[in-house]
């Protein structure tokens, strides 16, 4: 054999390892908008809290109530959305949406991510509020990090940085919203625009 | 002379490289990921395994999901070892002569 062919054995070898163990279709779009989102949530939170509970927030009054849903949006919408762009975008490239792979990636996701929600939403109820930032920041940190063996290796270093946020979040509580707003804000924007230019572009 | 010993037969061809790639970095994959994955006829990739599992470089389990059969293919460690090596001589081969 001629050493062409081996290139391009070797280059085969490369790929099957890719399409096989990895889910590459994750949209960077989703990840802006996401961003967006949490932004546009975290500022009608703050807004409700700033009106209605001259700041600071009663904890079973009906604004601490808004604020849940508002954070139950923000949550639903990213993940919709997250669903929408990335069946488009697979389709668009004739990859299969929901194969071995992408099932992988979202239950290797979702494992540390209910556990996370549930441990929150049990310590909320034994009025313990003061962590609830630093937990969301971390267990999704570590959701991520889970996530990105079975996705493409940059969801690794979000997953990263949001534990890290989350850990500062944890020293600091009383800068939770604004390390929030950065963990789930602004670094998702960032994230995003980074794929987007590095995959979704040149596709 | 040492490079082409480590070049394995065993592995020199399409269909029997991309079994072993997709394996090397799945815990296991079944005879329809295989067959999807490579593009590969039943036959084909049946003759393949076989000669693969011959050579004890791949395990098969067959079960049942439901009343399904169903076959899972993984690697052995000898089939790491061997693979990693005939990798690295194709390298070395295709980096001596460029």
């Amino acid at each position: 054999m001629e050493s062409k062919d081996y290139l391009k054995d070797i280059s085969e070898i490369k790929d099957l390892m890719n399409k096989s163990s990895r889910f590459i279709s994750l949209s960077g779009l989703s990840g802006i908008l996401a961003g967006i989102y949490a932004l546009i949530g975290a500022a009608i939170a703050y807004w409700l809290v700033m009106e209605y509970s001259q700041g600071t927030l009663i904890l079973d009054g009906k604004i601490y109530r808004l604020v849940m849903l508002d954070l139950f949006l923000v949550a639903a919408l990213s993940i919709l959305t997250g669903i929408f762009l990335t069946t488009k975008k697979a389709k668009k490239h004739g990859a299969k949406i929901w194969d071995a792979t992408s099932k992988r990636l979202v239950v290797n996701f979702l494992i540390p991510l209910v556990v996370g929600g549930l441990y929150i939403l049990i310590i909320l109820n034994q009025q313990k509020y003061g962590q609830t930032a630093a937990l969301m920041l971390m267990f999704y940190g570590l959701a991520l990090v889970n996530a990105s063996k079975y996705s493409i290796g940059d969801i690794r270093y979000l997953g990263y940085i949001q534990i890290i946020i989350g850990l500062i979040c944890a020293w600091f509580p009383g800068y939770g919203f604004w390390l929030w707003i950065l963990g789930f804000g602004i670094m998702h924007i960032v994230y995003g625009t980074w794929m987007h230019f590095k995959y979704d572009r040149n596709q | 002379m040492s490079i082409i010993n480590n070049i394995n037969k065993a592995f020199d061809h399409r269909i029997r490289l991309g079994i072993m790639s997709v394996l090397m970095v799945n815990e296991y994959a079944d005879f329809n990921m295989l067959k999807e994955l490579l593009g590969a006829t039943d036959g084909n990739l049946a003759s393949h395994t076989k000669a693969l599992e011959k050579a004890a470089y791949i395990k098969v389990e067959k079960q049942f999901i439901g009343r399904k059969p169903n076959t899972r293919y993984s690697t052995t460690k000898l089939g790491r070892a061997e693979f990693k090596k005939h990798i690295d001589a194709l390298e070395k081969l295709i980096n001596k002569q460029q």
